[in-house]
């Protein structure tokens, strides 16, 4: 498989978020806003794409029988690494993803694409596909956040100010917008998943109708002269 | 590569696979937990010093850095789990001075009866009983509706609900008073999340009753348990 195919099956064909339904519980906790959002994609992206790459250079040392012990060990041991790392140098962000970091560790798509990639490609291309799929699920939850932020409080952004300095939440609708408790909450995750999810298959199917009605495509007639 | 199914193996061969996997498994957890104490090693007294650093911040909430000059980390005392608190467990509090004169008490303090569970407050009180300011420190209030307990997540950013007990004391309201309004008290609350801020209200009233009897008491335990904590 080159680059071009895993990055398009991560953010798309087989798109973690939306298509494989994998690490809903980040998806409907942390969606509530982009920043939480992005903030906890950013986090699974890092520890997929060190654990995916940690297994694809150790698979030769790893028996079959003993692999899924040996892959949570790894996956929970960069985890700890990192939530000791982010805790003691990006205290800041640290305070805000905190809790989530350790569930990371629980998020069945990192043991998913470690089982299924990781396990049996090359360590590039294993960094690469972990790094995609997680790429795939940010944009999914960022999307949600989005969405969800704007439709409950009103605003875009908020808490933008604990990750970068200075920065400000924009307000998008009037100051007195009364917000709509239901998408803070977490079935507003589920109904605006569904949407998505909606969306994506309409555009796959309209996509694949359009490639039906289309004849084989015979090449433009060529209007150079020869 | 070894990532491939065997075939059943035979009896002795049983033996052999087990022992072998056991030992990959074992030098597998050797190492890593190797790793890991490396970086809880590295990590430590960084971590340390941000705890200590974000302990202090949050004190500076309810007590301006300006208003005290001793070191308030090490002026701890320790209490027991109080129930006036609405605490079940021991906790510490913070005798801020300035020029010897005791300046407030920085406890903790608790509202069992949130819309969703505990609400955790941290409060100054000076000596004479009134409040310096309170925070809520940690909440599961719903998030839109009765979260303004936190001024963060407050939309009236310049007169946040939970500012309106600064500078409340037994002395200019009695303590019937220290109810929402809609139990006959003094505070407000906001339409719709009466429970939250009434489950804070009535904790922060227990909290000034137990600090304005207990605070002279904890003042005079003099001698600082010096460095023994932090």
């Amino acid at each position: 498989m080159n680059l071009r195919d895993i990055a398009w099956n991560g953010l798309w064909k087989q798109n973690a978020g939306i298509v494989q339904l994998l690490g809903m519980c980040p998806l409907l906790a942390m969606s509530n806003s982009i920043v939480n959002a992005a903030g906890l994609g950013i986090a699974t992206i890092i520890v997929m794409a060190l654990s995916s790459g940690t297994v694809s250079i150790l698979r030769g040392f790893i028996p079959y029988e003993i692999r899924i012990p040996v892959f949570i060990l790894i996956i929970a041991a960069l985890v700890t690494g990192i939530d000791l790392a982010m805790n003691a140098w990006l205290h800041q962000l640290y305070l805000v993803l905190g809790i989530f970091i350790p569930l990371i560790v629980t998020n069945c798509i990192v043991l998913a694409r470690v089982e299924a990639y990781a396990a049996k490609n090359p360590p590039l291309s294993a960094t690469f596909d972990a790094t995609m799929m997680g790429l795939g699920l940010t944009l999914v939850l960022v999307v949600l956040g989005a969405v969800r932020e704007l439709v409950g409080s009103g605003t875009l952004f908020a808490g933008i100010e604990m990750l970068v300095p200075g920065a400000h939440a924009i307000q998008i609708m009037p100051a007195d917008y009364p917000g709509f408790l239901v998408a803070i909450l977490p079935p507003g995750a589920f109904f605006t998943l569904g949407c998505l999810i909606a969306l994506r298959n309409w555009i796959d199917a309209r996509a694949a109708r359009r490639k039906l009605a289309q004849p084989i495509p015979s090449g433009e007639p060529s209007m150079q002269p020869v | 590569m070894s990532l491939r199914q065997q075939q059943a193996p035979k009896d002795h061969e049983a033996v052999q696979i087990s022992l072998r996997t056991a030992l990959i498994l074992m030098l597998f957890t050797a190492a890593f937990t190797t790793l890991m104490a490396f970086a809880y090693l590295a990590t430590r007294d960084t971590i340390a010093a941000s705890a200590k650093k974000e302990k202090l911040k949050l004190i500076g909430e309810v007590l301006p850095p300006a208003m005290y000059d001793n070191a308030l980390l090490k002026d701890v005392i320790e209490l027991p789990a109080i129930a006036e608190l609405g605490l079940d467990q021991p906790s510490r509090a913070y005798r801020a001075r300035k020029n010897g004169e005791p300046v407030a008490l920085v406890f903790e303090a608790a509202a069992p009866d949130g819309y969703s569970g505990r609400i955790n407050l941290i409060l100054a009180v000076r000596p004479d009983g009134e409040i310096v300011a309170v925070r809520v420190t940690a909440h599961r209030e719903t998030p839109g509706l009765g979260d303004y307990i936190d001024p963060h997540k407050d939309k009236n950013k310049t007169q946040p609900w939970i500012s309106q007990f600064d500078r409340q004391g037994f002395a200019s309201l009695p303590p019937a008073q220290w109810h929402v309004k809609k139990d006959g008290g003094h505070f407000d609350q906001r339409s719709g999340a009466t429970i939250s801020a009434r489950a804070v209200t009535n904790a922060i009233g227990r909290a000034a009753a137990w600090a304005s009897k207990q605070d002279a008491q904890l003042f005079a335990t003099s001698a600082p348990p010096a460095a023994r904590l932090n």
